[in-house]
């Protein structure tokens, strides 16, 4: 498997520009002859598809929601950074990526994560530009906040709903150029396989969720934004579609996975404390600028939390972080709440796990108007679930699968190690190394879409000018075919487990043994409980109704097969992994006071897996990570 | 919780369609409806049938899929929100439940209670966008924008486009909706250059898709999940009156020519 990066001469703050001085490009005039497809249209999907039809592209797009408006980047509360220096305290370029590379545990690829760092700025500049309506000072300047892991204000925010707000402008721009004639928009479609053609993606199998229909469609470039893998925990706060299917089946035709054990585990959301949730609810990591973490410092006080006086609460980040305290990385607060839950502090007692998050200090100090402002939404909605506002006691929280920082393999310009096949946003591995820090997936999918992808592009097709392969290939049959084969198997098993209840099994044992803390026993035993439960999905499976029209458990059925392997890879890589970093945490490899311990020598690489195969075991590759701007270094938030 | 719904049940958008009863018990008060659905549908494909197909994905109220009526009014009896965050305390014991999919001619259905809302997306291509490409801007800053401006601005654009206001409207007006994005970039600077031609345009697609007008009943507003005020309504019917008299194409013409 080539794996070379293609990671571009010169000192770290030159590589981007010399790449773009060097890169080879197409001219406008012959921009109209290459399709392009791009699959998944949230923030990175409809910035890069938008963007590329303004180039003057053919570009081609799929979703499966009815809307790219409905697509799961909406649901990003917090904010975005970018190295504005606006509250002149500190900030660059140079500290941004400091500051992810540091949040990482530095196993992300240095080249990128400095790239993105300087693209942080364009998009502040790209989305007001678009319309996005940014809090405003009462100046009229730009208003910031703060998110965990650093030490200045760089966090530009709508409300707390940002990703909304940021989604909106890159729909809005998608549907602009549906009026150029550059852009098809195919909604209600899902990707079943990708096509590679003499080792190159030559285009798509997709199945029309309305109408049944299995279909192709070739082009010049296949872009995969297609987002992350965490549901495949079952509970999660991923929308209840989001699914790993487009990049699984596309390691599935060669593409190489990179890392993916990292997934992120966000600290504060609503406890799960039934089993008929069909997903956990984040509360904004921006609330985190104001609340207080704590737990009463007696087990088993069920006192109301306003009767707990103050010397009888621990405010465990704040006692063992002073110079960090509640905006300690996600890593690092979810770690610290299942210590001192399973220290036996949970607030919720038998009924579930949860701590603290109080506001009272910051409403007393600033009023509750002031506060409302700042996260009235976040407020409303937690009320709305639970019954209790939060203005009048503490939010009780819990961490919960959130993002998943692995992902395909990608070099430098975003393309797999199969030409032609592109990765952008959360669907793949470059930017976040081992634990990603808040208000920077914006970011990532942003520069990805409007910025990288839309200028590393036609470094490629200028290569393969002239050279057409159309749907007529006999390769698009049969990969048709296989995919039609795919669907009356699920159909024709008719035993008595339910996708659902599949899923379910799969998400405790990930939850269990693959989650927060992980140990080699924890992992075998989830090894072989999946490979329990693939043997229920293939021979026990039940899939009611027809495959010729609308059937949300066939879709589901599908999906389930890619999480039941992808899975298994999860926990393969975990078990490889014999060190603790970021998210990762192998309860084997810890500091004497619980924090993680690194292996540099040994895993300062990329894990990045190949498939060999159903019978075979996936093959395992390193990209050698080799930072020179920021060494690693030991990573304290004290 | 015992609870009686009558669902509709539709095969296709050309299929009559008719409620279909059905009991469930063991609900719990911190359900969502749409988890009580989920339960549902489990028993259904338990028992080999087809469950009932609906939209749904973030299922936190803010990608705006829901497209349920219940007991007639749009995402059910709660004030705010989207049926994802209906939660089933809004019910007692024993209540009967009607559900249904958003009504309005604009929305087909296209199975059970998933509807076709792509009149949506229309209205926002004809108009609701600003014409920039991506590449370098003005530096943000060099533009103020006040502070209640942008917040006006974001209470516009605080929109799903779940379709709550087309459904709950008796003219099915698709007022709410556009008045919501001609506001949001009305109000911005960014959106002054386009700003008549914006409104013309999303208004008179609006009306291309069906759509009736705005007779001040207020259930849009009434029935909106984000609360969106019916003065946007107003301040749309205001822009289009000025454009209509200021239209740029109109004015740069000669006048011997008019």
């Amino acid at each position: 498997m080539n794996l070379d990066a293609g990671i571009p001469e010169g000192p770290i703050e030159e590589k981007w520009s010399n790449y773009l001085e060097h890169v080879k490009l197409v001219g406008p005039n012959n921009r109209r002859k290459y399709d392009v497809i791009v699959v998944g249209t949230g923030l990175a999907g409809a910035a890069a598809a938008s963007s590329l039809a303004a180039q003057g592209y053919q570009v081609k797009t799929f979703c499966f929601q009815d809307s790219p408006r409905r697509a799961h980047s909406i649901a990003a509360q917090g904010g975005i950074n970018a190295a504005k220096n606006y509250r002149e305290d500190g900030d660059t370029t140079y500290r941004l990526f400091y500051d992810t590379q540091k949040g990482g545990d530095f196993r992300a690829r240095e080249a990128n994560v400095y790239r993105l760092a300087q693209l942080s700025t364009n998009i502040i500049d790209q989305a007001v530009a678009q319309g996005v309506p940014f809090a405003r000072e009462y100046g009229g300047m730009l208003a910031n906040r703060s998110f965990g892991g650093v030490l200045v204000s760089r966090t530009f925010y709508c409300r707390g709903q940002t990703g909304q707000q940021l989604l909106l402008g890159a729909y809005q721009a998608l549907q602009k150029e549906l009026n150029t004639g550059n852009l098809e928009m195919h909604p209600r479609t899902e990707l079943l396989d990708i096509v590679v053609i003499d080792g190159r993606a030559r285009g798509i199998v997709i199945r029309d969720l309305i109408t049944g229909e299995i279909r192709s469609h070739s082009a010049a470039a296949v872009v995969l934004a297609t987002g992350g893998y965490v549901s495949t925990y079952f509970h999660s706060t991923n929308a209840v579609n989001s699914n790993c299917t487009a990049i699984w089946r596309a390691h599935r035709r060669g593409a190489g996975f990179g890392n993916p054990c990292m997934v992120q585990i966000h600290p504060t959301c609503i406890p799960s404390t039934a089993d008929f949730q069909c997903k956990l609810t984040l509360m904004s990591e921006s609330l985190r600028n104001d609340g207080r973490c704590w737990v009463p410092r007696k087990k088993g006080d069920t006192r109301h939390p306003a009767q707990i006086p103050e010397e009888d609460r621990y405010y465990y980040l704040e006692e063992r972080y002073p110079s960090y305290g509640n905006l300690v990385p996600r890593d690092v607060a979810s770690r610290n709440a299942k210590y001192v839950c399973d220290d036996g502090y949970s607030v919720l007692g038998d009924q579930g796990r949860a701590v603290y998050l109080d506001f009272n200090d910051a409403i007393t100090r600033e009023g509750k108007k002031t506060i409302g402002e700042r996260y009235g939404n976040l407020f409303d909605m937690y009320e709305e679930i639970t019954d209790e506002s939060p203005y009048d006691g503490p939010m009780r929280i819990y961490p919960a699968l959130h993002y998943s920082m692995g992902g395909l393999w990608v070099d430098y310009s975003l393309m797999t190690n199969i030409p032609g096949l592109y990765a952008i946003g959360e669907a793949n591995f470059s930017d976040h190394g081992a634990n990603r820090l808040g208000a920077s997936s914006l970011m990532q999918c942003l520069a990805d879409g409007y910025f990288v992808l839309p200028q590393t592009i036609g470094n490629y097709l200028h290569d393969i000018y002239m050279d057409k392969v159309g749907t007529d290939h006999p390769a698009f049959k049969q990969h048709e075919d296989s995919v039609r084969d795919d669907i009356a198997r699920i159909m024709s098993i008719q035993g008595t487990r339910t996708p659902l209840s599949i899923h379910r099994e799969l998400g405790e044992l990930m939850w269990e043994h693959c989650g927060m803390a992980r140990t080699a026993e924890g992992l075998k035993t989830a090894l072989a409980g999946i490979e329990d439960l693939q043997e229920a999905y293939h021979k026990d499976l039940l899939v009611p109704g027809v495959a010729d029209g609308p059937n949300q458990v066939l879709e589901r059925a599908g999906r389930l097969a890619d999480y039941l392997e992808l899975g298994h890879l999860m926990c393969r890589d975990a078990l490889e992994r014999n060190e603790s970093c970021g998210c990762h945490f192998r309860e084997e490899y810890q500091t004497e006071d619980g924090e993680v311990m690194r292996d540099d020598e040994n895993f300062q690489h990329v894990a990045v897996w190949e498939w060999k195969g159903k019978e075979d075991a996936e093959e395992l590759h390193k990209e050698a990570l080799e930072p020179e701007a920021l060494p690693p270094m030991t990573r304290s938030y004290k | 919780m015992k609870l009686t719904l009558h669902i509709w049940r539709q095969a296709n958008a050309q299929a009559k369609g008719k409620l279909e009863r059905h009991e469930i018990d063991g609900i719990s008060e911190e359900m969502s409806f749409l988890e009580m659905l989920d339960l549902l549908n489990e028993k259904l494909v338990t028992e080999g049938k087809d469950a009932i197909t609906f939209d749904s994905d973030c299922r936190e109220g803010i990608c705006g899929a829901c497209s349920l009526a219940i007991n007639g009014r749009p995402h059910g009896p709660g004030q705010g929100c989207t049926t994802c965050q209906v939660r089933m305390r809004s019910f007692k014991d024993g209540d009967e439940i009607w559900v249904e999919p958003f009504r309005s001619g604009s929305f087909p259905v296209v199975k059970d209670l998933m509807v076709d809302r792509s009149a949506l997306d229309r209205i926002i291509q004809s108009g609701g966008h600003i014409n920039v490409h991506s590449g370098p801007k003005p530096e943000p800053n060099s533009i103020p924008v006040s502070h209640p401006v942008a917040e006006e601005a974001m209470d516009a654009s605080a929109c799903i486009g779940c379709g709550a206001c087309v459904a709950a409207c008796p003219n099915s007006a698709g007022m709410l909706f556009t008045s919501a994005k001609v506001s949001h970039l009305g109000l911005l600077p960014q959106g002054q250059p386009e700003r008549y031609s914006r409104v013309q345009s999303m208004v008179h697609q609006m009306e291309d898709e069906g759509m009736g007008g705005c007779t001040n009943h207020g259930e849009c507003q009434d029935a909106c999940p984000m609360e969106i005020s019916l003065a946007f309504i107003s301040r749309m019917n205001r822009d289009y009156m000025k454009a209509t008299l200021i239209e740029p194409d109109q004015r740069r013409g000669k006048l011997s020519n008019q």
